[in-house]
């Protein structure tokens, strides 16, 4: 690790003060960011501590929506009981994730900040584009098992580990962020940016961009669901996974959500896929056909070519549940 | 006063029968548990020491060439860096179990990724880890690396073939046959302790701190590899937080430590990082496995067929003796095992726990479940119908085997009658549910070893060995033989372990430290029984200790007044003998398992498991069962999630962490139950106990697999059955 200078930050200005700087960085729960330093694949100047800033409350907005502070810890977040009953995907999605203790200390703006699981972005000893843009991307030729079969680029095929950001993308969220120019929310789906040729850049955010909330929309009620599937019962990351909120009309789905883990490199949300879904009747060939134009652009790497037929059955399993429809 | 004692003959004594404290084979609580979950036990890299130095390793980026420069320069000057080291005097690699000399030495000769090639030594962790990160090495890449043991350009030469009959034959002749092949990947120990060790210098002679198995062996590695003599080097390992093979031998960090520690004037402390304790201390080879195997219409066996291909590093002797197992315990005339060693430019293969049998019996319980269908027959009975009377390669008798109790009792607990006779039948929504068994066998072994015992005046035990606790229990069996051979409430009893000062234990590791450390403190207590007895003018079989007292006619004395201010010091040594070449000894048993796969996705879930086992006299129900329930978590573990992945292109390990190398979770381990049967095996020593620490694993992983079968009806013959593997056979 190297060593670096530590700054409390008693307000948000100062915060974004501080980490104005080249080679600033928020530590918040620090349970990606401090591994990424030991490893040195982070190695900030200086932390901003941002742990004392009031943005630890969830609280109802005036459109009926929630607003989720960035310092709400994901065990807070998932035991909220009224993100349990109109938001439970959410609450689904993040419990799928890491394990109590991490969801302890890990929170919501950290959360959706984390870096890719890529093993070779985590190894220095390998060629990685994210990690030090133009020395090559050492996954593709390499072992891709967890990697994208979407929206990867021949620059960087990572995907984005979160669940609780899947779910967030089912639900229409922004998040609000406090920057250079005051207040602005960005749509979640807008927030990601797609690798290309800069997969080093992974969001819209400029330096010293604070998240300061999250805010959701009024719950869409329906049936929700989250459907993570992963190496082991707990504790791994998503090879897939599924949020989907589906409001019936009678046996015909009325309006759907749906958004994927696993997949891509950041939770890949594609409204052409609700499109063929929606106002339809519940068939088992609708299922198909919205698998086929999610995965119409889907390529394999090799070890994770099994995304493309696990997904296509994680989603038919996903929607039956909700729609109650086979 | 040393008693030696040499095994030739059997032991129909019994004699932990006969005593009366009563505490052999109860669920006696370990005495170290309280310090260990309190915090209060030290583990190698706990001790504090003043003026202590850190190292941390420097990894080579590459899979072979020659290490020109370190590029010392880019760190001398950082904040705290007191000096970098490198050698010929670096290990390249660990010694392997029972190596007794230095392993292969030289730091520049880079035979694998991540392979250290120096020490950077510095006032603080974090700065040692700083500067390893940022010296700028220069290194010659050479040569043709190879990493895959299957790719065509590696070298594989045949290092092991018998054979008995002609098995060919027996295949073309034979009404059921099975040929099939099967991989397994390589495995890490993954303990719960990295490997660490501190080096403290006083003069010539050196103290190390270190999370070692085998310190007897570990101390002369250790004397050899810095040019000492052995008697200079003291090693102290009385906790280990978990070994399973990887810390057998001495390991850099013990090395680099006691180097680092001679140069500087200081101590100094070696830590390795969890990734390093993947990348460079030593994995369990992964292997491909082909499975002959002939039968008759009934299923009994004609003949066995054990191929085998396995890796290691050029230059390295250790071959994971996969068919271990495989000569002894299943009949069949015709008979054949080859094995294969493909020279790879991944980390050293050598010991992890159980190998041979770990993977050797689990392809073998596949390919049985593989016949008993073909033959049509349950395949609990298919394996009854095998159990030779006789070794069938040696034709020696068997010391004991119980194989077909276990899998008879074990049927019946499960209730194995009531399971889906169907492939993919039974399905509960998603869930499709099935059924599996397999056979476990374990080769039991005795090793030389030596404890000291002394009864104070006052009536108060001490028992010192230089054995280890890797967490397996020796401190409660130990005290446990004491106090019934003694008669001595634990609570009097003191086990002293790991340090080399004291007399040399066998060591952890084949399973082998309970029954021969165990062995040397009965000794040496038969002798101090002796001794009460003549003091008391009664035979010695007719003394009876409990208690703290001995009881002679009527009469209840206390010990202290017998002794007489006189203390009672034996060390007891136990030499293994004729007994253990006379027969064929082994530990059975058998598992059963209840899996659910998911039709849609693939998971598979473990829901229940039962393991079965004779391993001779239980020395303590709640360590034994402790083991075996481990070992059979271990077996969930290679069934389903855990595997080595190397990149093809340099070697270098991709899942190096605990994240990315996938043990099971609490979540994946269902209940296991355990049932230990009560069985004496005379021949193995005269405890009549046997080890347990491996058998849990041996076979364990196939009765999962099977039971994916029995569910889905899609056979997974390449570990682990991720979830990918079953969908390509699911509709
Ligand atoms: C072993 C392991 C397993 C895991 N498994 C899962 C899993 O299955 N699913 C899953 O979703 N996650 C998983 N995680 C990841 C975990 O969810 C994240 O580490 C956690 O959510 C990050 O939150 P944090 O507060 O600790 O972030 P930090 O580590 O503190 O920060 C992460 C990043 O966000 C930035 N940041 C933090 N807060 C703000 C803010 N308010 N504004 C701007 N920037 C900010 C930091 O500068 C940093 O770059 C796992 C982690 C581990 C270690
Ligand atoms: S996939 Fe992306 S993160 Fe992984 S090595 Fe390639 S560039 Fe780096």
């Amino acid at each position: 690790m190297k060593a670096f200078d530590y700054v409390r930050a008693p307000s948000p200005a100062e915060a974004r003060a501080a980490a104005r700087g080249a080679g600033a960085a928020f530590i918040a729960g620090g349970t990606n960011l401090l591994d990424l330093m030991k490893l040195e694949v982070m190695a900030p100047a200086t932390l901003v501590d941002i742990n004392r800033l009031d943005m630890k409350t969830i609280e109802t907005t005036d459109e009926a929506g929630m607003a989720i502070g960035a310092l709400v810890t994901n065990s807070d977040l998932a035991v909220d009981p009224t993100i349990r009953e109109h938001y439970p995907v959410l609450t689904k999605a993040i419990v799928a994730g890491a394990s109590g203790q991490l969801r302890n200390k890990a929170t919501t703006g950290g959360n959706l900040l984390q870096r890719t699981r890529c093993p070779y972005f985590y190894d220095t000893s390998q060629p990685c584009n994210k990690r030090e843009p133009g020395t090559g991307c050492g996954a593709i030729g390499g072992f891709t098992r967890m990697h994208a079969i979407l929206g990867g680029s021949d620059h960087c095929i990572a995907t984005h580990p979160s669940d609780m950001a899947v779910a967030l993308m089912a639900l229409g969220a922004d998040v609000e962020i406090e920057g250079e120019s005051g207040m602005r929310r960005v749509p979640l789906d807008e927030f990601y940016r797609l690798p290309g040729d800069t997969p080093h850049i992974e969001t819209v955010l400029e330096p010293g961009d604070l998240i300061t909330r999250v805010i959701l929309p009024p719950s869409p009620g329906g049936r929700q669901t989250y459907r993570k599937v992963r190496d082991r019962a707990s504790y791994a990351f998503a090879l897939v996974s599924v949020a989907a909120v589906v409001v019936m009309d009678g046996d015909v789905i009325d309006e759907v959500a749906l958004s994927f883990g696993g997949l891509a490199p950041k939770p890949w949300r594609d409204f052409a896929v609700e499109d063929v879904l929606t106002a339809k009747p519940v068939t088992p060939d609708l299922f198909d056909e919205a698998a086929d134009v999610l995965l119409a652009n889907a390529a394999g790497a090799g070890e994770n070519d099994f995304k493309i037929p696990l997904v296509r059955r994680t989603l038919a399993a996903a929607l039956a549940d909700v729609t109650g429809g086979f | 006063m040393n008693i030696r004692f040499k095994f030739d003959e059997p032991d129909t004594r019994h004699r932990l029968d006969q005593m009366s404290q009563d505490i052999i084979g109860k669920a006696f609580d370990r005495p170290d548990g309280p310090m260990k979950v309190s915090g209060q036990a030290t583990y190698a890299a706990e001790w504090e020491v003043d003026r202590l130095a850190h190292g941390v390793l420097v990894r080579a980026p590459v899979a072979r060439g020659r290490l020109k420069s370190l590029g010392i320069e880019a760190v001398s000057a950082m904040d705290g860096v007191i000096a970098v080291l490198t050698g010929e005097r670096f290990l390249r690699v660990p010694a392997q179990g029972t190596e007794n000399t230095a392993p292969h030495q030289g730091a520049s000769d880079i035979y694998y990724h991540g392979q250290p090639v120096a020490l950077v030594v510095a006032e603080t962790f974090e700065a040692a880890r700083h500067a390893a990160h940022h010296l700028a090495l220069e290194i010659e890449t050479s040569g043709p690396a190879p990493v895959d043991p299957e790719a065509s350009d590696t070298v594989r030469e045949e290092t092991d073939r018998s054979s008995q009959g002609d098995l060919d034959r027996a295949m073309a002749e034979a009404a059921h046959t099975v040929d099939v092949t099967y991989r397994t990947p390589g495995h890490n120990s993954a303990a719960m302790e990295p490997h660490a060790a501190i080096a403290q210098w006083d003069g010539d002679e050196l103290t190390l701190r270190g999370a070692y198995q085998m310190l007897k062996f570990n101390r002369n590695e250790l004397a050899d590899s810095l040019g000492i003599p052995a008697e200079k080097v003291r090693i102290l390992a009385p906790y280990v937080g978990g070994g399973f093979g990887s810390k057998l031998g001495i390991s850099h960090e013990g090395v680099a430590a006691a180097l680092a520690a001679r140069e500087i004037g200081r101590p100094v402390s070696v830590v390795l990082s969890r990734q390093q304790v993947f990348e460079t201390t030593i994995r369990r080879s992964e292997s491909r496995q082909r499975i002959r195997l002939a039968a008759g219409e009934d299923g009994r066996l004609t003949g066995i067929g054990h191929e085998y291909l396995v890796s290691n590093l050029p230059e390295e002797d250790f071959a994971e003796p996969v068919a271990q197992a495989t000569p002894f315990l299943y009949a069949g005339e015709h008979r054949e095992v080859v094995e294969e060693l493909a020279r790879v430019h991944r980390l050293l293969a050598g010991s992890v726990r159980a190998p041979g049998e770990a993977i050797g019996v689990t392809v073998l319980e596949n390919a049985m479940d593989e016949l008993a269908e073909k033959v049509g027959l349950d395949p609990v009975e298919l394996r009854l119908r095998n159990i030779p009377d006789v070794d069938p390669s040696s034709g020696k008798p068997y010391s004991s085997n119980r194989l077909a109790d276990c899998l008879v009792h074990g049927a019946e607990r499960f209730g194995w009658d009531n399971r889906n006779k169907e492939p993919g039948s039974e399905r509960h929504g998603e869930w499709l549910i099935g059924q599996g068994m397999a056979s476990a066998v374990r080769v039991n072994m005795l090793a030389p070893a030596e404890a000291r015992v002394r009864l104070s005046p006052e009536g108060d035990v001490t028992i010192e060995t230089d054995m280890t606790d890797i967490g397996t229990g020796t401190y409660a069996i130990l005290t446990q033989i004491a106090s019934e051979m003694l008669g001595i409430v634990p609570d009097r009893i003191e086990t002293r372990l790991g340090d080399t000062d004291f007399p040399p234990g066998p060591g952890s590791g084949g399973s082998w430290g309970a029954a021969s450390t165990g062995t040397a403190v009965f000794i040496a207590c038969e002798e101090i029984r002796r001794r009460i007895a003549k003091r008391v003018a009664v035979a010695e079989t007719d003394l009876t200790l409990v208690d703290g007292h001995a009881i002679t006619d009527n009469r209840k004395i206390p010990l202290p007044e017998i002794l007489a201010g006189v203390a009672i010091d034996v060390v007891g040594e136990l030499e293994p003998g004729k007994a253990q070449k006379a027969r064929r000894q082994a530990t059975y048993g058998a598992y059963f398992a209840e899996v659910a796969v998911n039709a849609v996705t693939g998971e598979t879930r473990v829901r229940r498991m039962l393991g079965v086992f004779s391993a001779g006299r239980i020395l303590n129900a709640k360590t034994a069962r402790s083991q075996c329930l481990g070992g059979m978590t271990w077996g969930i573990g290679m069934a389903l999630t855990e595997a080595l992945v190397h990149d093809a292109r340099d070697g270098h390990l991709i899942n190096h962490d605990l994240a990315e190398y996938h043990i099971p979770v609490n979540a994946d381990v269902p209940q296991i139950e355990v049932d230990l049967l009560d069985e004496r095996d005379d021949w193995a020593n005269p405890l009549q106990a046997k080890g347990i620490g491996e058998l849990g694993i041996c076979g364990a992983a196939a009765s999962v697999v099977n039971a994916i079968y029995n569910a889905t009806g899609v056979r997974v013959r390449d570990y682990p059955a991720t979830l990918d593997k079953v969908l390509a056979g699911l509709p």
